[in-house]
């Protein structure tokens, strides 16, 4: 939990701040030439809730979290740990999989929100020193752009991203086969599809909530 | 469950084949109460795999297999468990849990299975620890250790619940002279003082006839020869004499000809690349 959560911060938080700087500046860049640089907050604040940050958070946990689980589970299997684990009756997938699933599900949300508030305190610090707007109506015109709705689609896809990159690192790694070469190519072999999976899950849900509905 | 005579593993007919080749073939025995039976045979016998039979951890081909008189090959990862409770078993390399001390490694089953205190663990723990001679090795992570000292702490660990039935997996390999005898003693007290029966693998043949009951010897997956430690010292059979004496001239064949080769590769059609993968390195 620590290792998911926590220590996963400050990488969250200097990506998240990157893309709400990036953001506002792309949208400093094109809404300027239509006159309509008042909307930069909305952009920025609805990109981020909605796409940018569930995406770029579950790749950084992919990167970060979901290798180093299915390396560690991986590992654990070449050198006999998870065997042992089953000939002491302990059911492997209760006392291994099950708190790392269980921590990914509760942090990545949460990484979610903190890395959102990063990204547009990204984009209020563009807004705020290159193009004057003042602190207020930032703030003010961001809430408004934003319902309740768009947070909550957002964790939604956090939640559902969770399952996705926890449950298929966690196969990855019980099912190694063949030493160490078996573990590094589970290892990759969890992230590739963690992000495929994540991606087009992505574009399904977006789909289901802002297309469909 | 006090008569001496209990059966409490029973393999019938165990085969197992990986594609072709029969790594187990048609292997019976019993193994009773108090006994000690040394499994040995070359690399690559099928000593591991049989052994993984008994465990329940693979499944054979067909065949029997029965611990405590219940059938285990066609149960549940459930019921199996409640199985598994009753016996310990020590893996080649420990097996120890990396992220664990030691001292939380042999602590893991009572902690799993059991209602004690953590007084009382601690109290198993340090006794547990004590008779392999790693007094004070509590907090020291199994990558702080020596190989011959993880597997103490594995046996220790295997010990911990008080199985009637211990499975070793080559206990002596890496250990000094002296961690051998002392291992070795341990297994002779455990097997006639408090009754549990034990199943080692083995190659090591000093210590195979120091805690033997019985000895069945493995050869291209059956049986080669079976019984006391007497038997098989005085056993006729050439590859018996030459393995317990360690010659490198005798029946056993050491080097595959290179026609041999080709023909072994010959009957090797595997529908799957993993399979074949597996099966390369097995059998070099």
């Amino acid at each position: 939990m620590v290792f998911i959560g926590v220590r996963a911060a400050p990488m969250v938080a200097l990506t998240a701040f990157s893309v709400g700087v990036t953001l506002a500046m792309q949208a400093a860049h094109s809404l300027e030439s239509l006159g309509a640089e008042m909307y930069i907050p909305d952009l920025v604040m609805l990109t981020l809730l909605r796409e940018m940050g569930p995406v770029l958070i579950a790749v950084i946990v992919i990167g970060r979290s979901g290798s180093a689980v299915a390396a560690e589970l991986g590992t654990m299997k070449v050198s006999e740990e998870i065997e042992a684990l089953e000939v002491m009756a302990i059911n492997p997938v209760q006392y291994l999989v099950v708190p790392r699933f269980l921590a990914m599900m509760v942090m990545l949300p949460a990484l979610t929100i903190f890395g959102n508030y990063i990204g547009i305190l990204g984009g209020w610090a563009v807004c705020r020193f290159a193009l004057d707007f003042n602190t207020a109506g930032y703030i003010l015109r961001a809430l408004e752009s934003a319902d309740t709705w768009d947070l909550y689609s957002g964790m939604i896809k956090s939640v559902v991203f969770a399952w996705i990159v926890i449950t298929i690192a966690c196969n990855a790694g019980l099912n190694v086969e063949g030493g160490a070469e078996g573990v590094g190519q589970a290892t990759t072999a969890s992230v590739v599809q963690a992000l495929l999976a994540m991606l087009v899950m992505n574009a399904v849900l977006t789909g289901i909530f802002f297309f469909a509905a | 469950m006090n008569s001496n005579g209990e059966t409490i593993i029973e393999v019938n007919n165990l085969v197992r084949r990986f594609g072709d080749r029969a790594v187990l073939d048609d292997i019976s025995f019993n193994v009773h109460r108090g006994e000690t039976l040394v499994i040995m045979g070359g690399s690559g016998c099928g000593k591991s795999t049989l052994l993984r039979h008994m465990i329940g951890s693979m499944k054979p081909t067909s065949g029997s297999v029965k611990l405590f008189g219940e059938e285990i090959t066609g149960m549940k990862e459930r019921e199996i468990e409640r199985v598994r409770l009753r016996f310990g078993m020590l893996f080649q390399s420990g097996a120890l849990l990396a992220s664990l001390t030691v001292g939380e490694n042999v602590a893991l089953p009572l902690l799993q299975h059991t209602n004690k205190s953590p007084d009382e663990i601690e109290q198993i723990v340090k006794q547990k620890l004590e008779i392999v001679g790693l007094t004070g090795f509590e907090d020291l992570k199994p990558d702080e250790i020596s190989g011959g000292m993880k597997k103490r702490v594995g046996l220790s660990r295997a010990l911990a619940l008080d199985p009637e039935l211990l499975f070793s997996d080559e206990p002596t390999s890496g250990l000094d002279p002296i961690m051998t005898a002392v291992v070795d003693q341990l297994t002779l007290k455990l097997t006639q003082g408090s009754h549990m029966t034990a199943v080692v693998v083995s190659h090591d043949m000093t210590s195979a006839f120091r805690i033997a009951t019985r000895m069945i010897m493995l050869g291209h997956g059956s049986i080669v020869a079976e019984g006391t430690p007497d038997e098989i010292r005085n056993s006729p059979n050439p590859e018996v004499q030459q393995f317990i004496h360690g010659q490198a001239d005798g029946p056993i064949p050491l080097n595959v000809s290179q026609e041999e080769h080709k023909d072994q590769q010959h009957v090797r059609p595997r529908p799957f690349l993993g399979g074949r993968f597996r099966f390369h390195h097995k059998h070099t």
